[in-house]
């Protein structure tokens, strides 16, 4: 931290202060004023507390995990068994303890949502700003691109991309990209254009900064706000896609525990073993829930005109 | 929710769009590219695929010469634009390919199993706006009070829930626990030959003959899952009303009509709703067309014969042209909805005039 931090000043009285010695200080105090924002509503501190309980599940999974999530017990006698004390939420039907697999699962849930994430997030912000920035006809050719995958249904389309991709959790993680981009794309385009004319964007210019500069370093940081608030109330929706795909058989492949899977094994069983496709679900609900309420807390944060 | 943002700038941006022939040539040329974008997509989706399709229909012992004469009949020694121009003829007159599963054309297929799928959406859509329009309007109305907050959690469990999961367990619950609706499929088995089609739609054919022992039957198979479609689109639906409303209620007029003394309902239901209708088209239709989409998962846990789940059975049978054809069929529907919705909107809205 730099030297203004002084002894008499307390951590918040530094944080808070109306002038901001440096940048960094500045940064940290608009951090906190957010976190104070958002740790006043409830709802949102839930729905952190459950990405954050996500997060914690699939890095200690093998400490939480009772048993194995691929070998299972005793085919003759410990197949479908209901919650009990030794299998907390039962058992499938390969006599595998779905506690243990839904636990092992949230591996595959994260790391589908990150690197959805990773990939998509980049594209649509590059190609926002691009547009944006550049206007003109490549605004018009990329913006077009972008309305044409908007147009495909996007669990339709990541189905027909599966389809020729071949079935398995890496070719849905990059089908699930390629319908996710478009409405970041269309937000950081919006973003641009109101900063585009902006002053300091012009001073920036003329100091003799390249375009790629001028998009890299001074409009795609203040277009990120709205993207990540965006991707975050989109989280549920990938993870939703990736479940569906996996119930489709489309996913993740057996003997993965992954949610969605999980629910099509328990189907032919739900009428008199009902555990074993209800479980999975209700992770797959908590966890979906708990990503849209911590996005609506991040929205009404960071873009207040859209709270209402 | 992007979507729904465009078409107010657009209604905004383009306010005379009626007032010229070239006006509607933009239009109609707009539509072209993109249908022509979505035509791309799907012929590169069929490059993609990593089956030959030459060996597909040779098999591996075939000799060299026999390879590439099929690999000529199938045009595929062409230039890939010349390629593509030739899938967009066929795909414009009608030609989808062949299905290997059927072995029957894809545009026959899909006019076989459509009339199922739109049964549904369209049943889930009504139910979604009768119920989802007065609940967003008592949800403004009522702000923070009861009615509010069920409107909130009706939307979360909406947004966060599988719809396969709920389906799976309606099953469970009102099929095989409380016997009070059908079970999987359209009719029961006994009523399945029963009907000669007209529409394609159980309902309405059984309605036309008068048949109505097929009628209750077929209503008790489609309640559970246009029921479930029905929460998703009414899960949507009721909040943009909400906040359409709210929108409407902050408006000068609404405190202009107060002043003269009009009744609180009419005030209401008079004047903000209807005001407040014009948007909600666009929600509407958008939610007509993601039930579309929707029913895919909706029709394999209920054994729909619609096109999603002719789509996901091709998939699984490796069957790409009709999984194209179908993608493709989804996708101009939801152009042609977002259009439609787009000019009822110009329509309704004296401001775009």
């Amino acid at each position: 931290m730099t030297g203004t931090f002084e002894r008499t000043q307390t951590l918040r009285e530094w944080l808070t202060d109306n002038e901001p010695s440096s940048r960094t200080q500045a940064r940290f105090g608009r951090a906190y004023l957010s976190w104070r924002s958002l740790s006043r509503n409830p709802l949102a501190m839930l729905g952190l507390i459950v990405v954050v309980g996500l997060i914690l599940v699939a890095i200690f999974a093998d400490q939480l995990a009772t048993q194995s999530p691929f070998i299972g017990g005793d085919l003759r006698t410990e197949r479908l068994q209901p919650p009990s004390a030794e299998h907390w939420l039962g058992t499938d039907s390969q006599a595998r303890d779905i506690y243990s697999r839904l636990v092992h699962g949230s591996r595959l849930t994260l790391m589908i949502v990150v690197l959805v994430t990773v990939i998509a997030m980049p594209v649509g912000l590059l190609i926002g700003t691009v547009a944006g920035y550049a206007g003109g006809w490549l605004d018009s050719v990329l913006m077009r691109i972008t309305d044409i995958f908007l147009a495909f249904p996007r669990l339709i389309l990541a189905l027909a991309f599966v389809a020729a991709l071949g079935p398995g959790i890496e070719n849905a993680i990059i089908a699930i990209a390629i319908t996710a981009w478009p409405p970041y794309a269309r937000i950081a385009r919006a973003e641009t254009l109101t900063i585009r004319n902006s002053d300091f964007i012009a001073a920036v210019r003329l100091q003799g900064a390249s375009t790629p500069r001028i998009i890299a370093r001074h409009i795609m940081p203040l277009c990120l706000p709205s993207v990540i608030v965006r991707v975050t109330l989109d989280m549920a929706g990938i993870i939703l896609t990736a479940a569906g795909l996996g119930f489709l058989g489309l996913g993740a492949q057996p003997p993965m525990p992954e949610w969605g899977a999980m629910i099509a094994s328990g189907r032919q069983y739900i009428i008199d073993y009902w555990w074993v496709a209800t479980m999975p679900g209700i992770a797959i609900f908590v966890v979906s829930l708990g990503f849209n309420l911590l996005g609506d807390g991040l929205r009404d944060v960071l873009d207040p005109k859209a709270a209402r | 929710m992007s979507s729904v943002n465009s078409g107010y700038e657009g209604g905004g941006r383009t306010r005379a769009l009626f007032s010229g022939l070239g006006a509607i040539g933009r239009v109609l040329s707009m539509v072209a590219i993109t249908i022509l974008g979505l035509l791309a997509v799907t012929f590169f989706i069929s490059r993609v695929v990593p089956i030959d399709p030459v060996l597909a229909v040779v098999g591996d012992r075939a000799p060299p010469h026999v390879y590439e004469r099929v690999r000529e009949e199938m045009g595929l020694h062409l230039p890939v634009w010349q390629q593509f121009a030739i899938y967009v003829t066929n795909v414009l007159s009608g030609d989808l390919g062949t299905s290997v599963l059927t072995s029957r054309p894809v545009a026959q297929d899909i006019a076989r199993y459509f009339p199922a799928t739109l049964e549904l959406a369209t049943l889930g859509t009504l139910i979604g706006t009768v119920l989802g329009v007065p609940l967003g309007v008592l949800a403004a109305v009522r702000r923070g009070h009861f009615i509010d907050h069920l409107v909130r959690v009706v939307g979360l469990v909406g947004y966060s829930a599988p719809i396969f999961w709920l389906g799976l367990l309606g099953l469970l619950v009102f099929y095989a626990n409380l016997g009070w609706v059908g079970g999987p499929g359209r009719l029961d088995i006994s009523y399945e030959y029963m009907l000669t089609p007209v529409t394609g739609m159980v309902l309405v054919d059984a309605a036309l003959t008068g048949d109505w022992a097929v009628f209750r039957n077929a209503i008790s198979h489609i309640v559970l899952p246009a029921s479930l479609l029905g929460y998703f689109s009414l899960a949507y639906i009721s909040r943009m009303t909400r906040s359409f409303m709210l929108n409407e209620l902050s408006q000068e007029y609404i405190i202009t009509a107060r002043v003269k003394g009009v009744s609180e309902q009419r005030i209401i239901w008079g004047h903000a709703l209807r005001n407040a209708l014009v948007p909600l088209i666009t929600v509407i239709a958008l939610s007509y067309a993601h039930l579309l989409e929707g029913s895919v998962l909706t029709e394999t846990v209920f054994a729909w014969p619609g096109l999603g789940r002719y789509i996901t059975n091709s998939l699984q049978n490796a069957d790409m042209s009709a999984v194209l054809g179908g993608t493709l069929v989804i996708g101009v529907v939801f152009v042609a909805i977002n259009i439609l919705s787009d000019l009822l909107y110009r329509l309704f809205d004296p401001r775009t005039r």
